[in-house]
């Protein structure tokens, strides 16, 4: 097997070439470093891409790597569903779901970046794997570092749900909970990785971390069948998938691939967090920070380093943003799960609520074909829902009660109707 | 006056190597305007040409972000301590 070598670097801000490394920074302006491909390199086909195995490595001339992956060559490929019901509610022609609540291996969205993040990890020879985390990709870089043999050491705020603190300590990690929000994590992070020599994956493996990202658009792409839907909404927390989503429709378009424009893409954000929603409302080239207030722990990030890029990318795409509040996301979990029996987390309710929000806008219409990013489980966030779903009844194991219940239930209904049709 | 400075490594190497430095100052950008002029390469890292912070470059201001106080415009006692660190991370 040939061995695995990241690709070198280039400013996005300036345009400095720099070699491969883990860094994310640019030496002379500090601006964000991406991956620098090889323009002369052979692209696949449709038919060898459907050839190959279905993760997202089956998309590798695309990422920041020569040569084969040797981590995580499970992840990706998650289905693309579609939803009718959903369309119906919204008022637009189709509706597909990319779920990633079912990604492997750890259910959400995280898992792409971290696959390509533990590659660069590996590849550059580093013996700790870390992050800063809202609590998804603590899960993924617990995991899969978990399965790599690599230590890796975990940064969250203090007061994340349940189920993203025992998702991410089950897989032996050194999990660390940090008085603050995620940004005072972030900020942490970003010492840690200037003063220890590790793999931070969203820091000095960002560049190879985000690429991973991709992945999503050009899964929808030939998971409809070599086409583009017209809009995509996806949740925002630094901003990096909606610029990551921009680039892979592109870079398919741009490869013949497809045929067509990048969807317009439209961002989700809570209303309690909204720095990229109210830049894209406002206009301008800098957001304003924010100290998050929301439940949707997954997506708030009130400093987003995406943020400037990602609101670029809805203007430029035709998009818009919507912020919805702690009720709507809420709303929105329900409203997936009852119509599609996906079940999402926080950022996907914000997603579904935003979708609701840009449709009763007039931003999504009748001959809209949508793809609602959906990007982690709803079992990692079971706590939101607890006071607004019924309760439940208990019974006697005697059929004569359970005759009631069906009784009591086909009354509640037919007076629903009864109000509906009246 | 003296405010503690910290830089990350990519800009102690405009400082001579030093990742600690003292300045003086009654604001924010005024201790930043007194290690740019001491360090003039670090300086057109710190600063744009007209004084302002970059949009890639965050100061914390005693482990809060100094934008919440006024940016530049903040007000630093003696004994405070501002960390620059680059934008990079996220979610």
């Amino acid at each position: 097997m040939n061995t695995l070598v990241p690709r070198p670097l280039v400013c996005r801000n300036c345009g400095a070439a720099q070699d491969a490394a883990p860094v994310a920074i640019c030496e002379h302006c500090l601006g964000p470093l991406d991956a620098a491909y090889d323009q002369a390199r052979t692209l696949p086909s449709r038919e060898v891409i459907a050839s190959r195995p279905a993760t997202l490595w089956r998309y590798r001339e695309w990422l920041p790597f020569d040569g084969e992956p040797r981590l995580s060559l499970d992840t990706g490929f998650t289905p693309l569903v579609e939803a009718p019901t959903l369309a119906d509610r919204l008022g637009v022609a189709r509706v597909w779901i990319k779920n990633d609540a079912v990604s492997h291996p750890s259910l959400s969205f995280k898992d792409r970046v971290v696959a390509t993040a533990i590659n660069a990890a590996v590849a550059f020879k580093l013996d700790t794997f870390a992050c800063a985390s809202t609590g998804n990709l603590a899960n993924a870089v617990a995991a899969q570092g978990a399965r790599a043999c690599l230590p890796t050491w975990v940064f969250i705020p203090h007061d994340l749900e349940a189920g993203k603190i025992v998702g991410t300590s089950v897989y032996g990690a050194h999990l660390v909970r940090v008085r603050g929000t995620y940004d005072d994590v972030n900020r942490l992070c970003a010492q840690v990785a200037d003063r220890f020599a590790w793999g931070v994956a969203n820091v000095n493996l960002r560049s190879y971390y985000g690429e991973g990202s991709k992945t999503v658009a050009f899964e929808i792409v030939e998971q409809l069948g070599w086409r583009l839907p017209t809009a995509v909404v996806a949740p925002m927390a630094g901003g990096s998938l909606v610029t990551k989503l921009r680039k892979g429709f592109a870079e398919f378009i741009a490869a013949g691939l497809v045929s067509g424009s990048v969807p317009r893409l439209f961002g989700a954000q809570a209303a309690g967090c909204a720095p990229i929603a109210r830049l894209v409302e406002r206009g301008g080239d800098a957001f304003t920070p924010e100290i998050p207030n929301t439940i949707a722990r997954s997506i708030a990030i009130g400093n987003p380093a995406d943020g400037v890029f990602a609101a670029r990318a809805i203007r430029d795409t035709g998009g818009w943003a919507a912020a919805v509040s702690d009720p709507e996301l809420v709303a929105g979990i329900r409203l997936l799960a009852e119509t599609t029996g996906i079940f999402t987390e926080t950022a996907g309710g914000v997603t579904v609520a935003a979708a609701v929000r840009l449709a009763e806008s007039g931003h999504l219409g009748p001959d809209t074909e949508l793809v609602l990013c959906i990007t982690g489980n709803g079992l990692k966030t079971v706590e939101v829902l607890a006071d607004a779903l019924p309760q439940s009844p208990v019974i006697a194991p005697k059929l004569r009660e359970v005759a009631a219940l069906v009784e009591a239930v086909a009354a509640q209904e037919l007076t629903a109707h009864s109000a509906l049709s009246g | 006056m003296s405010i503690t400075i910290h830089l990350p490594s990519v800009l102690a190497r405009l400082a001579d190597g030093n990742r600690v430095l003292e300045a003086s100052g009654d604001t924010l950008g005024a201790a930043v305007l007194d290690v740019a002029t001491r360090f003039p390469s670090l300086g057109e890292r710190l600063r744009d040409q007209r004084g302002n912070p970059y949009p890639f470059v965050n100061y914390f201001l005693n482990d809060e972000d100094a934008r919440f106080h006024g940016g530049f415009e903040a007000s630093v006692r003696d004994g405070d301590e501002v960390t620059v660190v680059p934008s990079i991370a996220g979610g």
